[in-house]
């Protein structure tokens, strides 16, 4: 006889899958709105993740920081290595497609630099967060996840807010739709970029110390994450803030749906399948 | 640095027309070339680097005795990134370009596939330490030193099996969840065999594509069909991320069993207490009463802080790979060759003494006797607890 699954083994795997899309989300924003303003499809968003999640774990396991509280150090930081980074695109007029060249290069140089520092060993960050968990009625939410998904929603809808309604907001897509029709009404293009670009590397800081919560660290996870987020980015379309943590929510929840219903191994289809549909049936929303 | 140099080499004469014995003087001649790739980079590298820091202490304590035939001896480890057509290419430059005289096999099951495929074709002796399905292992000059026997799908899980049912309230139910990574998943189905035939009710059995990040389902699909025995077909983080997403819904298995932890993780993570897992070795007689266990410990624990390392136990992948070199430096020795034909014929004949006991290389695929045991997470221990003669001393399984 055919057993069907409890509802409170469906609704933990919703959660489940809801947290792990949340962090897609937040994994995809950096690279989405580089992608669709600056036409940078910058991977290296990928290893500056990693390196924020180690450089958090660093200062928690060694100096006994507050996880949250690294951000204060760490973002900033990463907000200079965006700038730099731009300078660099733009000194040497890097193309869009050359930008995923350059920065899977970067992404290379950073993963060496972690093992070089941390080495190949696995590093897991214990913290006053990881045993915390809130209980609601028969279901769990454990803490580091849901500090993933409230940041991931704040900072989604806050970038979605400044894209629309301010006017730097409204200068950078109007830069990103026609740069020198953007330029002749007064935009500074360049300020923008490197703005922009800081803002970024500092979303994967943020993006990296959620990861450091919730998983363990080896450096060659960087790929682990790289084909799903682009599914996310993809399906949320290109340059959309809200769109990674959407598209990330619905790839999340099928994947969970699918293992709690199905067979787990078939998981990894569903990210894939869904951006394939995608493409088919609308084209013109990537 | 260069009075330092010049102080030592004036020391080193001195020394040396007093009589007094320079220990890695004794070599002399053309250094004996031991070629191989390991995962220094990659998903596999922070095993990689356990099998690198253990081949650099063998080589070291080789070349304080005596090298090989009097001889030093020299590594050519290269880097095969975790990829097994690499390590393939690569095998085929230590042989053709770098001139080799002795190959020794690379980390993880499918870069031995390949290695092995090499020395086949070039009639080199392969002596690999991590090769997990036997029967893959077709070549006659091949010789494993992970003791896992020439049928471990069948015979492990009945270790394993024997161990629960001789507890006071062994498990009626199993749930079997396993990665398809396949080392793994061809022990998990051979353990589904297994219980079948012994009569524990399989309520659950799942298969999870390896790299899969999210284990929330799969925890809460354990906790709703709460078997007696969880079989998790897991390697290296795969079961802390079980266990993880475990203690998240608040759920922990009764017996818990786990085919290929990552050491360092499982035995510090608070979750994983009681948890079971296969082995070679550990860290306590009887295994370290073997000959030269005790001493390669200590040498271990140091090495391997310095280098880095989270967790500087020593355990089955060390274990196994200091087996390794412990068996081609037998051979050699033995047959004071470095032929690879004269070698092959000696091991196949000859059990070597290791670290892990007596192996033997004359069964199928040239496999010996299972040596795999059961330990258990004991008080932020690995201990081994079964079977009863090879159990830490006043140890014993601890029942939920």
């Amino acid at each position: 006889m055919m057993q069907f699954p409890s509802a409170t083994l469906i609704a933990q795997s919703v959660l489940s899958g809801v947290f792990v899309g949340s962090l897609y989300g937040l994994l995809g924003l950096g690279l989405t709105l580089s992608w669709g303003i600056l036409r940078q499809i910058n991977l290296a968003y990928f290893a500056l993740t990693f390196l924020a999640a180690y450089l958090c774990y660093q200062l928690v396991t060694v100096r006994g920081v507050d996880p949250l509280a690294t951000l204060l150090i760490i973002a900033p930081g990463f907000f200079a290595v965006g700038v730099a980074l731009q300078w660099l695109f733009a000194r040497f007029r890097v193309s869009p497609f050359n930008s995923l060249l350059v920065t899977f290069g970067l992404t290379v140089i950073v993963e060496s630099a972690i093992q070089a520092i941390w080495t190949a060993d696995f590093r897991r960050m214990e913290s006053t967060y990881g045993a915390s968990r809130l209980q609601i009625g028969p279901l769990y939410v454990p803490a580091p996840e849901l500090i993933t998904l409230a940041l991931s929603i704040a900072l989604s809808v806050a970038l979605y807010a400044a894209l629309r309604y301010t006017d730097l907001g409204k200068a950078m897509r109007a830069a990103a739709e026609d740069g020198p029709i953007a330029s002749a009404f007064g935009v500074n293009r360049r300020l923008i970029a490197f703005a922009l670009s800081g803002a970024c590397a500092m979303l994967s800081a943020v993006a990296g110390v959620c990861l450091a919560l919730s998983y363990t660290l080896a450096p060659a996870q960087i790929y682990a994450w790289i084909g799903v987020v682009f599914a996310a980015v993809m399906l949320g379309g290109v340059g959309r803030p809200l769109g990674p943590l959407l598209a990330g929510i619905v790839i999340g929840v099928s994947e969970a749906l699918t293992m709690a219903l199905t067979a787990p191994s078939w998981a990894p289809l569903v990210s894939f399948s869904l951006l394939i549909l995608l493409l088919v049936v609308r084209p013109d929303k990537t | 640095m260069r009075i330092a140099r010049a102080v030592s080499a004036v020391l080193l004469l001195v020394a040396s027309s007093l009589g007094v014995s320079v220990t890695w003087a004794a070599t002399s001649g053309p250094p004996v070339r031991i070629g191989s790739t390991l995962a220094l980079t990659g998903p596999l590298a922070s095993t990689g680097l356990v099998h690198q820091i253990v081949g650099d202490i063998y080589v070291e304590q080789l070349n304080k005795k005596n090298g090989l035939l009097g001889r030093p001896v020299e590594w050519i480890v290269k880097d095969d990134q975790s990829k097994p057509e690499l390590a393939r290419t690569l095998y085929e430059q230590l042989i053709t370009v770098d001139k080799v005289d002795l190959l020794m096999g690379p980390y993880a099951t499918g870069a031995i596939l390949s290695a092995m495929g090499v020395a086949q074709r070039y009639n080199k002796v392969l002596i690999h330490h991590t090769f997990g399905i036997p029967s893959l292992a077709k070549y006659d000059a091949q010789f494993p030193t992970w003791s896992l026997g020439p049928d471990p799908a069948t015979t492990f899980p009945n270790t394993l099996f024997d161990a629960l049912a001789a507890q006071p309230k062994p498990p009626k139910t199993i749930a079997i969840v396993t990665s398809k990574f396949p080392s793994v998943h061809f022990m998990s189905l051979g353990a589904r065999e297994v219980a079948k035939k012994r009569g524990l009710q399989e309520v659950l059995f799942l298969e999870w594509e390896f790299g899969n990040r999210d284990f929330g389902p799969i925890a809460a699909r354990l906790k709703d069909a709460n078997p007696d025995l969880v079989w998790v077909g897991a390697i290296g983080l795969e079961g802390n991320q079980l266990l993880d997403a475990e203690k998240k819904i608040d759920y922990a298995p009764a017996y818990h069993f786990y085919m290929y932890p990552a050491p360092g993780p499982m035995v510090q993570a608070p979750e994983a207490k009681n948890a079971l897992a296969a082995t070679i070795f550990e860290e306590h007689p009887p295994f370290i009463n073997n000959p030269g266990a005790a001493e390669f410990v200590q040498a271990f624990h140091e090495r391997a802080a310095k280098a880095g390392l989270a967790y500087t136990g020593v355990e089955t992948q060390a274990a196994a790979s200091y087996t390794a070199w412990q068996v081609l430096e037998a051979a050699v020795n033995a047959t004071k060759s470095l032929d690879d034909k004269v070698l092959a014929e000696w091991l196949r004949k000859n059990k070597v003494d290791t670290i892990q006991g007596k192996l033997r290389f004359d069964g199928p695929s040239n496999y010996g006797d299972d040596l795999m045991r059961v330990k258990q997470v004991q008080n932020g221990k690995w201990v081994t607890v079964w079977p009863k003669e090879v159990a830490a001393p006043g140890a014993k399984l601890m029942t939920p």
